[in-house]
């Protein structure tokens, strides 16, 4: 298993690497829309090592080096992708677990359904009536997530829990679903029963023999999600008039400002294959078989 | 109809049936008592006849403005209140289904053809073919939507027309990728090896001999992909591309209204918010019970 895992998963993440690249440049700097071809990879190549030595090119529109730009931008989507991951994950899993602990009663169906509909929503949709909610009636958030200079760490925090909800309310559907389905099958397995009647209380089953097992699928699910968390961050940190990367290259494609589209988008592409990396690393780790695997 | 000519290609019922209906009656019967499907089904009718005849019974011109009542909140004479144009937002949001209702089902369709055609030439020849175009559906599926529509915008300049392709093409791998696996199965049945003993070009058996038994899969994933098409489109008439002003569509009066919620004119946004949410969540219900009924 560590064999296979060792071959196939560089592949994943060479292909991960490969695709957001070679369709952007094709689209930005061609308008080709299709292609891996070999003239476009030399192209890309000398961008790419001026990339790897720190010089993203000049913006079109703001006439100053682009790197400054990317960077502030990333640091402030970090923020707000880490503040819906740090709610998400624990409250995620726990409502799987809650759910298929309570298989086809009303809190599952209640959790189910609720965290489905939750998550087919686009998020500007459960942005806005958030805002309502929270910003305009209840006036308990802001609504921009802009907040003064030099604030401290809980005054941004204090802002950006209002943005991060609508991330969190797309990606609780998934992750709730995935450790549900996880749990189940868990619940349902030989190794469960076995525990069960050789005595073991109900608690240590459970903490011991299913979570564990349930568990990993749910990992990979959070990291394939990074994915999708980029997508919404266009849309939220639009909705929000947030500074990250996501309005960055709204705002860059908009105004056909292509080195500062292209390293954008090429940040994303780091991002998302790092994310990729580190899951499956984290996967092997976690996971007990391959460990044993190796022990022996 | 030679879909009925296979019963491998829909799951058995689970007890045999006395009244013994044909593959397909079976999963009408089993939608028709579906609460899921028929909720699903009433949502999404009720938009399409909006859709298709809203303009004949709403008490107002969507597009005609009347500066003097801008921003009066809901009242009798107008029940969600009128925009900062003075635009009645009841006719707009019973109006605004029209354009998201054609733009979607078409980016569905093409993507369904595109990917069934795809798919069924990938499951069928296998081999390198298939390990080529796979690598490339899969580079492609890991780029967020809202990315590719964003550089394809850039690109091709923005109009419906962009964005029924944009959303065709980069949910056709997906469809392919479910059409590939459902053909990978069939291929190997007795009928497929018949049509070959008779020489059958390989065109006759794939859309001929094979699509057929494909269907009830591509139908499922069909629904699911309306849903996701109909998120896509709201969410980039909000960013600003596709349908333009001054049609009244959701996603589009959101956007030119969400400014002003800090002011407290939440029934700008609010209503438009909800008829998509309506949308999303009937489709999906829709989708939730076809799913069920093929599974069963």
């Amino acid at each position: 298993m560590v064999f296979l895992g060792g071959q196939v998963l560089p592949g994943n993440v060479g292909r991960a690497i490969l695709g957001p690249f070679a369709d952007q440049r094709a689209v930005d700097a061609l308008n080709h829309s299709l292609g891996v071809d070999r003239p476009l990879l030399v192209q890309y190549g000398t961008w790419i090592w001026n990339f790897l030595h720190g010089d993203m090119g000049t913006s079109y529109i703001f006439r100053a080096p682009v790197a400054p730009f990317v960077i502030d931008a990333l640091g402030n989507s970090m923020k707000l992708a880490l503040v819906a991951f740090v709610l998400v994950v624990p409250i995620g899993i726990l409502g799987g677990v809650i759910a298929a602990l309570n298989l086809n009663r009303p809190l599952d169906r209640i959790i189910s359904l609720g965290g489905l509909s939750v998550t087919v929503l686009p998020e500007f949709v459960t942005g806005i009536i958030l805002i309502l909610i929270f910003g305009v009636w209840l006036r308990w958030l802001p609504i921009a997530a802009a907040w003064p200079k030099g604030a401290g760490f809980f005054t941004q925090l204090y802002y950006l829990i209002l943005p991060s909800l609508p991330l969190f309310l797309v990606l609780f559907g998934y992750i709730a679903r995935m450790a549900r389905s996880g749990m189940i099958e868990a619940l349902d397995s030989d190794y469960t029963r076995t525990a069960v009647l050789k005595g073991l209380p109900w608690r240590t089953v459970i903490w011991r023999h299913v979570l564990r097992n349930a568990l990993l699928p749910t990992i990979t699910v959070i990291a394939t999600q990074t994915g999708y968390l980029i997508g919404g961050l266009v849309v939220i940190e639009t909705l929000f008039r947030y500074q990250g990367i996501g309005s960055l290259i709204f705002t860059a494609a908009r105004g056909k400002d292509f080195p500062m589209l292209e390293a954008g988008i090429l940040t994303i592409g780091i991002v998302y294959a790092v994310a990729t990396l580190v899951a499956d690393f984290l996967y092997s780790v976690l996971n007990p078989r391959i460990r044993l695997g190796r022990e022996q | 109809m030679s879909a009925t000519d296979t019963p491998a290609s829909l799951p058995a019922p689970s007890a045999p049936d006395a009244t013994r209906r044909s593959p397909w009656g079976e999963v009408l019967h089993s939608l028709s008592r579906s609460g899921t499907f028929l909720t699903g089904l009433f949502i999404l009718l009720f938009w399409v006849v909006c859709a298709l005849f809203g303009q004949h019974f709403v008490p107002y011109d969507p597009l005609e403005s009347d500066i003097i009542n801008a921003l009066t909140p809901p009242a009798a004479d107008h029940w969600f209140g009128t925009d900062q144009l003075g635009r009645d937002v009841f006719s707009r949001v019973i109006v605004g289904s029209r354009d998201i209702l054609t733009v979607a089902p078409l980016a569905t369709i093409l993507a369904t053809i595109a990917g069934t055609a795809l798919g069924l030439v990938i499951g069928y020849f296998r081999g390198i073919v298939d390990d080529i175009v796979s690598r490339v559906l899969e580079a492609f599926m890991a780029i967020p939507v809202v990315i590719i529509a964003l550089l394809a915008i850039v690109a091709l300049g923005t109009s419906k027309i962009t964005v029924i392709v944009v959303i065709g093409l980069s949910f056709a791998p997906i469809i392919a990728r479910t059409v590939r696996s459902a053909v990978l199965a069939e291929r190997e049945l007795d009928y497929v090896a018949a049509a070959k003993l008779r020489h059958e070009g390989a065109l006759h058996t794939m859309f001929v001999e094979i699509l057929p038994n494909v269907i009830p899969p591509i139908l499922v994933e069909t629904t699911v992909r309306l849903g996701y098409a109909i998120f896509a489109v709201a969410t980039l008439s909000f960013m600003g591309f596709g349908i333009q002003p001054p049609s009244p569509d959701w996603g589009l009066s959101i956007s030119s209204n969400y400014g002003m919620i800090g002011g407290g004119f939440w029934w700008t946004v609010l209503f438009d918010a909800l008829a998509i949410a309506s949308l999303v969540i009937g489709v999906n219900l829709v989708a939730d019970g076809v799913h069920g009924a093929f599974n069963d």
